[in-house]
């Protein structure tokens, strides 16, 4: 069994949430100030999905301070995974699968660190992972469901059964997940972090709710009244928010729904100096991409303005 | 005239399209999957919905544009809905997903995936990519149809880890394990279609492709495949079939 009380303890949630202050003003401040209210051994969650509205400015951030222990976890985990084992700041990954997609195959750097025991990866099913934020936001120690039943996850994270009270059928108990920290992009919020998403929801809200500590990253910071116009479109409370910094391209390479797409090549580059060197070349590329450039600005700027716009530009194309 | 010569992913395709029905409610995922369901959309099954992992409901793909994940913009193009991923699986639980489909994997007798891990959980011999949704497509879904290409290794008696759970040890244990609903309906292979025996849910060859004999689906299924009385061979997929399927991917970026 890996999963540990602090996952899972809705009591204890409920105090830390009871002493946390949940302000309705202002939130802004930089990805240094932000990122310095994550521990060392703390469970931080990633919002987003694959290469989608990844939290890739806060993870920048939050690698560049060097931190040690920490458990990480995503529904999807991209090669963001890869970058915090190859840091040395991740023990466990939390996650239902891990890679990049189809065309870039296997993980060699998960391949690497789980196969000779360096990191544990914690596998759930998709819905089962969902369901472990949702109970969380929901401020319960567990849900109910039949995903996972019969399956040899179930003896992963240490999950387990009950007998329905009113139907008399065997249900997966989905434990709860409180992580201490969620990192999440969004679309647009106002100075005192109430937030929207366009797209895909993925699981951005739950993982709001659930967390101790919501540390959030935004492409454009509107106008109070914006938010108030359509309130109808917000996701994430103000009071739920610990920081906020408006981050244009903030998820970038990866993409952020109707802004800019991904880029493929990038990936592609990326995998191909794995295939080469294994996880040298990710070390190498910690260096280039997240120790070198000081600001986040340096950091798009390694990829330059015309690959910016150029991704700006398909994003209109594919939604057109 | 001459025909372009049929791919294993064009196979895959055309053999999975005609499984489904119209009016049906589709769980599918990139590769041969989405290929399958959005070319039965085209030909026989207008009324039929797709729904994809990243929480995409009712997409409406541009041919040349197909997604290479199941949660980048090119998979919601022309949605009707994008609900949260936890509330799409949801749907499933609820039973809205009649079929899902998934892909290539580590399949035994009992039709259980594996894409965990080859070996020991802990320290395997080799670190798969994991379930993502597929155990709870198979768990969740009204029913399952495997796609995979026909290659011995993916082919094992029982497999190393059970991701995602077909009919286990056989028999009923999948019921009595508590997943009361779905099943693997069929195993749609390179080299013919297979369903279960009802008694012992075994794997069992129900029909080859044009030009594959039964020795040849036995001399690549390293387990003791069952074979229906008078199994039977598909039709080859038709000039029209594959004009629609190779239209959505005119790169051949998927077909091959």
């Amino acid at each position: 069994m890996t999963i540990t009380p602090r996952e899972f303890d809705f009591r204890a949630a409920r105090a830390r949430l009871a002493a946390k202050p949940k302000s309705a003003g202002e939130k802004l401040t930089t990805l240094e100030a932000a990122l310095g209210r994550v521990a060392d051994g703390d469970h931080v969650a990633l919002g987003g999905c694959l290469y989608s509205r990844t939290p890739l400015a806060l993870m920048w951030a939050l690698l560049r301070r060097r931190p040690r222990g920490l458990a990480l976890s995503r529904n999807l985990m991209c090669y963001e995974g890869e970058w915090g084992m190859v840091a040395g700041a991740v023990h466990k990954v939390v996650t239902s699968w891990m890679g990049i997609g189809l065309p870039w195959g296997l993980s060699k750097v998960m391949r690497e660190y789980v196969e000779k025991g360096r990191v544990a990866v914690e596998e759930w099913s998709h819905l089962g992972l969902g369901l472990r934020y949702r109970a969380a936001a929901m401020g319960v120690p567990f849900l109910p469901s039949l995903t996972m039943l019969g399956s040899d996850l179930m003896d992963v994270g240490g999950s387990t059964t009950l007998t329905c009270p009113y139907t008399g059928a065997l249900l997966h108990a989905v434990p709860a997940l409180f992580p201490d920290v969620a990192l999440i992009h969004v679309h647009r919020a106002d100075r005192f972090g109430n937030a929207q998403i366009d797209g895909y929801p993925h699981m951005d809200a739950d993982i709001a709710r659930a967390a101790a500590t919501v540390l959030m990253s935004a492409e454009e910071i509107v106008e109070d009244d914006a938010i108030r116009r359509h309130p109808d479109r917000t996701v994430i409370p103000g009071f739920a928010v610990d920081a906020l910094v408006h981050v244009p391209h903030g998820s970038y390479p990866h993409e952020c729904y109707g802004l800019y797409d991904a880029e493929a090549p990038h990936f592609t580059e990326y995998v191909a100096g794995i295939q080469q060197s294994g996880a040298d070349s990710v070390a190498r590329y910690l260096d280039r991409y997240v120790y070198g450039p000081t600001t986040h600005a340096e950091y798009l700027a390694l990829f330059g303005d015309r690959a910016l716009a150029d991704a700006r530009r398909r994003a209109h194309e594919i939604l057109a | 005239m001459t025909a372009a010569p049929v791919t294993a992913t064009e196979l895959l395709a055309v053999m999975g399209a005609r499984a489904l029905r119209d009016n049906q409610t589709v769980f599918t995922g990139v590769g041969a999957p989405m290929l399958a369901t959005a070319l039965a959309q085209r030909l026989h099954a207008p009324g039929l919905t797709m729904v994809v992992e990243g929480g995409v409901v009712g997409p409406a793909w541009k041919p040349g544009w197909l997604p290479i994940s199941t949660n980048e913009m090119r998979a919601a193009y022309g949605a009707r809905m994008l609900p949260g991923i936890t509330d799409l699986f949801l749907m499933a639980q609820r039973g809205f997903l009649d079929v899902g489909f998934i892909g290539g994997a580590q399949i035994d007798q009992h039709g259980n995936l594996n894409t965990t891990a080859i070996g020991s959980y802990e320290r395997p011999a080799v670190r798969l990519p994991g379930s993502g949704g597929a155990n709870d497509i198979i768990s969740l879904c009204g029913e399952v149809i495997v796609l995979t290409a026909h290659e011995p290794r993916r082919f094992v008696p029982r497999v190393d880890f059970v991701t995602s759970p077909g009919y286990l040890s056989g028999g009923d244990e999948r019921r009595r394990r508590g997943l009361i609903f779905g099943g693997v309906a069929r195993v749609v292979t390179t080299l013919g279609l297979f369903g279960f025996d009802p008694e012992t849910r075994r794997m069992r060859l129900e029909a080859v492709h044009p030009g594959i004999t039964v020795a040849e689906v036995r001399a690549s299924t390293p387990f003791d495949l069952l074979v229906a009385d008078g199994v039977g061979t598909t039709d080859a997929p038709t000039e029209r079939e594959l004009a629609v399927l190779r239209a959505l991917d005119p790169a051949r970026q998927f077909l091959g």
